[in-house]
């Protein structure tokens, strides 16, 4: 658990408890903040030069080594610019929409278990709560879709509303069949579960198909390519983000980003042991878990970005052939392999 | 008896329309297209010229012959060379200027490297059209190789105004053979890597093979050419029809497909690279010696009547048509470019599929809408 407790006891000498309570509650969710834009703001670097080493190109390289401030300066770029709108757009809805999405972006970051000791929120339904948190995001790019009155966008957010809503199905049934394995979803006790075995070897086949279908779903979950319908660029020009400028517009593009570290986070969680260092050679000492669940976190990162700079966009159609005909059936048989595997005493 | 009733009966859709352009990322340009949709699925395409219209037909009336060949740049600017030379060509022929080999040799590397160049381009813009941004990169990596070569030898890398009546304008640079040479070892082994990168992807594949299907007869009813009408049977290349320059000399194979899918159109592009490949091999090593340029007289004049005269460029059958009243500037000229006969086809292609397919058929047919909207 994260010991920020000492706040609330420290100040508990000067205030109040039940204030001191509350103090200690803001601290930390300033905290996450800072991670959290930070976060996003590395992430979009990184994902610039990624995709110019995939490109033949340097990517940002002016601001700062390596061009590690670039993505600061364009963020003050878009909080400095103005916040346009289309004039027939419903105004209240239009200005919600974004909140959704960074919010339970956010919400979901909470329950991440960076090492042993950092994790905010170690609630024992923790991949329930992540999944359920998540799928609220829908309601945001949907409404941003709807309220934008633009045809384009709101033919990215009915797409969006198709697409995430059936791989949400996906992800779903990787999560029930991987605590079918370990017996639990919380987090912390996943990842303690895994101190002789990421889940990955130790759940045989059906664990490496449940891999390979949480990518997949995962990478629809976030939006990206070969997924990227949503906001499919050639096609609906931004998707349900084209009338968000400024702010609005920057929420909606860090929270992608942020969606897609949750949804490597959780994967590597789920398969790759978390904070745990293989074979276990840190893992006594306390806070350097977190470089490794940052490192695994980066590598699942790094293959979504792979796939994005790689694959062409799959159309509406076959989006939902593969999920309907391929990924939900095969997950409903690997649910029953998983069961019985555990049954059977076969997991190692 | 009872009459059944269904709930998708009771549920009223309505089409609607959308505005695609003339500011959209997908329509290459400033081409705009009203759609008429069902949900996602294309009802009726109304595409819009206009709004890059230079009159450059009307200006060619107010020029003379060789000013003429300085605005065939900016029709289809991917093909410069090509139109360039196809201006140049129609005067040589009207007014008997006789071209030393030299020269039709230079033209002929000089089209298909400009063919090469475009279909670079092409194929990186597929790849953006589908969603795969890197093939654009991979795209310029090659090209740029190729606009080198002409800067070095035209002081231009895209409009290069080289054609000019009775030659080109400056003779070939001394790396020219050199660069070519380099380059056709280089692009031979990065063309295989464009089909590892795209042909071979399965997501690519299921998005192209199937979609836009036309035929035969209906790609002569439209008129389309080019690579897009070679696509679906129909052997229309200007090269083997009626060889101009030194297209008579050399040996290539008309790339021919019979499907009629946007993956034929796309395959037929990138064997079209191949084979401008072995034409450039046939002549790099043979170009003649000999003056780059015939004397011509200060100003032209054609003799009364009209002409023709039709070459192959990057996107198909380009012609020009003069009618010529014996002045110094023809009475009336006519470009009938590529594009505009092709973009005829994109109805055809595209209604009952869905919009993702009308960016493939409208990447696949290979549109520079100042081509078509002159």
């Amino acid at each position: 658990m994260m010991n920020l407790t000492i706040i609330s006891e420290w100040l508990s000498h000067y205030i109040a408890a039940e204030v001191a309570f509350y103090a200690e509650l803001i601290v930390i969710a300033v905290i996450y903040l800072s991670v959290f834009a930070l976060l996003g703001l590395f992430l979009v670097w990184l994902e610039r030069r990624v995709a110019g080493f995939f490109q033949l190109r340097l990517g940002p390289n002016r601001v700062g080594p390596m061009g590690l401030f670039q993505t600061l300066a364009d963020a003050l770029k878009l909080v400095s610019k103005e916040l346009t709108g289309t004039s027939k757009a419903d105004k209240f809805l239009y200005k919600l929409a974004p909140y959704f999405v960074i919010i339970t972006a956010l919400m979901a970051i909470a329950v991440l278990p960076f090492s042993g000791e950092l994790q905010a929120f170690d609630v024992n339904i923790g991949l329930f709560f992540i999944s359920s948190v998540s799928s609220i995001s829908v309601i945001g790019i949907f409404l941003a879709g709807w309220a934008s009155n633009n045809k384009y966008s709101l033919i990215g957010g009915m797409r969006t509303g198709i697409q995430m809503i059936s791989y949400e199905l996906s992800v779903g049934m990787v999560v029930v069949t991987m605590a079918t394995l370990a017996g639990t979803l919380q987090l912390s006790e996943l990842v303690a579960l895994q101190k002789d075995g990421w889940f990955i070897f130790t759940g045989h086949v059906p664990a490496f198909i449940a891999f390979a279908i949480f990518i997949i779903a995962g990478t629809a979950e976030s939006n990206r390519t070969p997924f990227d319908l949503v906001e499919a660029e050639s096609e609906l020009g931004a998707g349900y983000h084209t009338e968000y400028s400024g702010m609005n517009f920057a929420y909606y593009f860090l929270a992608e980003f942020v969606n897609m570290f949750i949804i490597s986070a959780v994967a590597v969680v789920i398969f790759f042991g978390g904070w745990l260092s293989p074979f276990g050679i840190t893992d006594n000492i306390p806070y350097v878990g977190v470089f490794w669940f940052l490192f695994k976190t980066m590598a699942v990162v790094f293959l979504m970005m792979w796939f994005r700079w790689t694959f062409p966009r799959l159309r509406i159609d076959q989006l939902l052939t593969l999920e309907w005909k391929y990924l939900i059936p095969i997950n409903m048989v690997n649910i029953v392999l998983m069961a019985l595997l555990v049954w059977l005493g076969l997991t190692f | 008896m009872e009459q059944q009733t269904f709930l998708a009966d009771k549920i009223r859709t309505q089409e609607y329309f959308l505005n695609m352009g003339p500011q959209h990322p997908a329509t290459h340009g400033v081409m705009r297209m009203v759609l008429k949709l069902d949900g996602e699925i294309i009802r009726n395409i109304d595409p819009v010229l206009g709004y890059i219209h230079r009159s450059i037909e009307k200006m060619c009336e107010h020029d003379n012959y060789k000013q003429i060949i300085h605005l065939t740049d900016r029709l289809d600017y991917l093909s410069a060379h090509m139109n360039n030379e196809a201006v140049a060509l129609l005067v040589e022929k009207a007014s008997g200027i006789e071209v030393s080999d030299r020269i039709k040799v230079i033209r002929t590397m000089m089209s298909e490297l400009t063919r090469i160049a475009s279909h670079t381009l092409w194929w990186g813009v597929m790849g953006m059209d589908t969603g795969a941004l890197t093939t654009f990169m991979y795209a310029f990596r090659d090209r740029e190789l190729i606009n080198d070569i002409m800067e070095e030898t035209c002081g231009a890398r895209l409009t290069m105004n080289y054609s000019v009546i009775g030659g080109v304008r400056y003779d070939l640079h001394e790396n020219f053979v050199k660069r070519v040479k380099d380059f056709i070892v280089h692009f031979k082994k990065k063309l295989p890597e464009y089909d590892r990168l795209l042909s071979d992807n399965v997501i690519f594949r299921k998005r192209t093979e199937g979609i836009g299907y036309i035929t035969k007869e209906e790609a002569i009813a439209f008129g389309l050419n080019g690579p897009t009408g070679r696509a679906s049977g129909f052997a229309c290349d200007i090269r083997k029809l009626k060889p101009y320059s030194a297209y008579d000399r050399v040996e290539f194979q008309e790339v021919m497909a019979t499907e009629g899918d946007a993956f034929a159109r796309y395959k037929v592009r990138i064997l079209e690279m191949w084979e401008s490949l072995r034409i450039l091999e046939q002549l790099v090593d043979q170009i003649p010696e000999g003056e780059h340029r015939v004397k011509t007289k200060a100003v032209i004049k054609l003799p009364v009547g009209e002409y023709l005269q039709r070459v192959e460029t990057a996107r198909g059958d380009f012609g020009v048509y003069v009618i010529s009243d014996g002045g110094s500037s023809p009475y009336r000229l006519k470009f009938r470019s590529p594009g505009f006969a092709n973009l005829h086809g994109l109805n055809k292609m595209s209604i009952g599929y869905k919009i993702a397919d009308l960016i493939v058929n409208f990447s696949t047919i290979d549109v520079v809408v100042p081509d078509m909207d002159r």
